[in-house]
């Protein structure tokens, strides 16, 4: 416990303030584009790039110190307690879209179809008269047949190999840590280039998905609760995949250029944590999403 | 337990340096005693903007009819109130304390992450002007209630979008002052400050920081699908599509029943703080107390649907929430009787911070019972959305944590700045506003139960003269807080004189802040000191 000998203490940082800046410009382009203002979109590009330049500049500080030696062992158990906590409020974050699905799969889209339940109080009986011609059968876009017929997304096609790519990727991350923990450099970098790439083809087979969903399938965004969850659980979920990919890059580009030690190398543990929550999730929306 | 010693030197090391000279030192500043000003100073502004629309919305209701404004805009002010006391004024304040104290309490050169320390305070900023920014937008502030419920908050003019993303900067401003805070407290104290013998402040805010990761990402998630609900086509809340409007009632109760407790828990801990020093005994219960902060955080999980009894909840789910709910009562009356066992036979005197203190342990109770008669969800359906809500939720937190965040004020007030404040005025200032607080909130009481609604402009004339006297406490209540600005400013300026490093009598049995000089240097503790237990102060 007695880490605070030689803690270091920064004493100024212009970083954060300014990538807040950024955001929060970010934030109100984006609000006002929502409005239908036309400048909204540059201003959030603006806001956007402004934003990441600053996150930059703040992380390549990080790495600056970090391999000068600034951080002791008490430094090194902050950072590791700020991204553990950090990534157990982004499952806090997916469990919402996780409730909701849950939510509308077990007791809202029952009751719209007035389906007997447990619960032989529940409000699903108004709606006899409401929707008598409701099946209320998953999946669903409601009795209001909102976005029109849509096809749902199978599981053993494009998913199946998302998913064999994606715990392949978990495997590699590995590899590449045991190569870092015995200083065999060439695996670390083949190891995190694999990682990567396993990473951005699993995006990309996700797009291709995409596009197969709106063009062939029906299958949108706005097809009732079924497109809402599944569109915004798979987005979310690639959209981490993406922040997972830029982190590995980072941490690819440190280790080619010779950063890291057995000892010291918070920044690819964090980034490798990050990726194996990512991959969890995945399993959840496989199960979840597409097989259930 | 807090009753320790600590021994340390004094002596500045070649890297203690002081503040940066001019504005820049505040605006790129890492010192967790400067954020944490900074944080006290914000939240002492939001406390005045929330309560000029508090007094707006009494203004209204002074009489019935429509007097002064509108009612789309009197919707706005009860939903801006709230959001900015909320978001704005408490949490910011209890975070501001936290960043103060939390690192002299523990024994710790400064925060864990004094970078995304920064950043917190920023983005909380940040957040607020995009708050405040709607306004003086078309169609107005959001006006549905801080709940912010589907449909009614969808038919929110330009405001929609910044109302929300507002809310994203606000939830990862607490996530990373949450981080913080653990971070701290599980790798930043001194040797020999265990876990069991950490101030109950500390305790309150590591629960609190838990509570706060846990929910604050919920929030996010039920906004987001707000936001796509609007512009992008989904039907997560329209029963058409297949979704549920009540659906987004269960996620924002998921974060919003834990998030007042992130308001009371703090406030838990800072009374329990106080109390002991000017009782000049012991903690009472001390184990007790940390044991029943975390079964009331636990509970806070699992009773969130008794906010909404009257939505149409399955029998069962009525049965649960109801019974669930009743048992916080439990951990919670451990509290208040370990608060009164505490001054029980002490040698007590009544200083400002103490008089607040005791305030809050019988005005908060008044508060926690009215709680338990709205728990009972058969008699729930009388009260629900009437003044009695109002009446429950403000006893519980004007009289209990705004209460006790001046108490903080009063009782650290001289540590921070090396200052006494006025006594005399400081007296005024918790007699006014302990009376005016009843005069306010009390007869909002029978209003409720006479069946007055919440969030209305207007009223049946038979509510006309508790909703009269209700406005007058309002104004004695809001005004009288400008006391308390005249008394800080006069402290900071000289006060009524220099103060010792203890403070007060014995002080330094009750926690580290104590036996650093007052006011407390720029960099306390670069060297950690060492905790030596003492024997527990003995009845006088």
């Amino acid at each position: 416990m007695s880490t605070n000998e030689g803690y270091y203490i920064p004493h100024k940082a212009v970083w954060p303030v300014m990538a807040t800046a950024g955001l929060m410009t970010m934030l109100a382009g984006f609000a006002n584009y929502l409005n239908g203002s036309s400048a909204g979109s540059s201003v959030m590009l603006f806001g956007l790039v402004v934003f990441l330049i600053m996150l930059g500049f703040w992380f390549a500080l990080q790495s600056t110190e970090s391999e000068s030696g600034m951080y002791n062992h008490g430094v090194g158990i902050s950072y590791r307690m700020g991204m553990m906590w950090f990534i157990f409020s982004e499952v806090m974050f997916f469990a919402v879209f996780f409730g909701a699905l849950w939510f509308t799969r077990n007791l809202s889209v029952p009751w719209l179809g007035a389906v007997d339940g447990a619960f032989d109080s529940g409000p699903g009986r108004a709606t006899f008269t409401l929707w008598p011609d409701y099946s209320a059968t998953w999946p669903t876009n409601g009795p209001g047949n909102v976005g029109g017929h849509f096809e749902p997304m199978g599981a053993f096609g494009l998913p199946f190999l998302n998913t064999l790519i994606l715990l392949t990727s978990g495997v590699t991350c590995t590899w590449a840590h045991h190569g870092l923990l015995a200083k065999n450099r060439g695996q670390l970098i083949k190891g995190l280039i694999a990682t990567v790439a396993l990473g951005f083809l699993f995006v990309a087979f996700q797009a291709i998905e995409y596009h197969e969903a709106y063009t062939e399938m029906g299958l949108t965004l706005g097809s009732g609760i079924y497109g809402s969850t599944f569109f915004m659980l798979t987005g979310f979920h690639g959209l981490h995949v993406c922040v997972g990919a830029i982190m590995l890059s980072v941490v690819l580009f440190r280790s080619w250029k010779g950063h890291f030690k057995p000892e010291n190398h918070f920044a690819f543990e964090a980034a490798a944590w990050y990726w194996h929550f990512v991959d969890v999730v995945w399993l959840g929306l496989f199960v979840f999403v597409y097989i259930m | 337990m807090s009753a320790v010693v600590a021994e340390h030197d004094d002596h500045h090391d070649h890297h203690d340096h002081g503040p940066e000279k001019g504005i820049l030192r505040w605006v790129f500043t890492t010192n967790h005693k400067d954020i944490g000003t900074l944080y006290l100073v914000f939240a002492l502004v939001m406390f005045f903007v929330g309560g000029t629309m508090a007094l707006i919305i009494r203004a209204e209701l002074f009489e019935p009819g429509l007097q002064f404004v509108d009612p789309n805009f009197f919707n706005s002010m009860t939903t801006m109130h709230a959001l900015v006391m909320v978001f704005g004024a408490v949490m910011p304040a209890f975070v501001g304390l936290a960043n103060w104290m939390i690192p002299m309490m523990v024994g710790a050169p400064d925060m864990a992450l004094p970078r995304m320390n920064n950043m917190s305070f920023w983005m909380l900023v940040a957040g607020v002007l995009l708050l405040a920014s709607t306004l003086f937008m078309e169609g107005g502030a959001p006006a549905s209630g801080w709940t912010l419920y589907p449909p009614l908050v969808l038919q929110t003019g330009k405001a929609f979008p910044f109302a929300i993303f507002s809310v994203h900067l606000l939830g990862v401003s607490s996530i990373m002052g949450a981080i913080n805070v653990i971070a701290t407290i599980f790798n930043m104290r001194a040797p020999g400050m265990t876990l069991m013998k950490m101030p109950l402040f500390v305790w309150t805010w590591l629960i609190t920081a838990f509570l706060l990761i846990a929910i604050m990402p919920v929030f996010a998630g039920a906004v987001t699908m707000l936001l796509t609900d609007k512009f992008f086509a989904t039907s997560f809340f329209d029963a058409a599509g297949g979704g549920d409007p009540v659906l987004y009632q269960h996620i924002f109760w998921f974060f919003g029943h834990p998030e007042v407790y992130v308001m009371i828990l703090p406030t838990f801990g800072v009374a329990s703080t106080i109390i002991p020093v000017f009782a000049r005994k012991p903690l009472f219960g001390y184990a007790s107390m940390v044991y029943a902060t975390g079964a009331i955080a636990f509970l806070s999980f699992i009773v969130w649907a008794h906010h909404m009894f009257t939505v149409g909840l399955p029998i069962a789910g009525e049965l649960y929430f109801m019974y669930a709910t009743m048992l916080i009562a439990i951990p919670t009356g451990v509290k208040v009787f370990n608060w009164t066992a505490t001054m029980w036979k002490g040698a007590m005197t009544f200083e400002t911070p103490m008089l607040f203190s005791i305030a809050f342990v019988v005005l908060f109770t008044m508060g926690g019972f009215t709680g338990l008669m709205m728990s009972v969800a058969p008699v729930d359906f009388q009260y629900h959305d009437t003044y009695f809500i109002v009446a429950h939720f403000h006893y519980t937190l004007v009289p209990a944590s705004i209460f006790i965040l001046m108490a903080a004020g009063y009782y650290w007030l001289p540590k921070w700045t090396g200052n006494m404040y006025n006594e005399k005025i400081g007296q005024l200032h918790f007699w006014l506003s302990a009376i005016s607080v009843n005069i306010l909130f009390f007869p909002q009481h029978f209003l409720g139960l006479a069946g007055m609604p919440r969030r209305i402009p207007d009223y049946a004339i038979q509510f006309a003269d508790w909703n009269m006297v209700s406005s007058v406490g309002a104004f004695i209540y809001g005004f009288s807080q400008l006391l308390f600005v005249y008394i800080v400013i006069d402290t900071i300026r000289g006060g009524t004189g220099k103060v010792t490093a203890e403070v007060w009598e014995d002080a330094a049995k009750h926690g580290l802040e104590w036996t650093v000089p007052s006011p407390a240097p720029y960099h306390t503790f670069s060297t950690p000191p060492t905790i030596i237990p003492t024997e527990h102060i003995v009845d006088h």
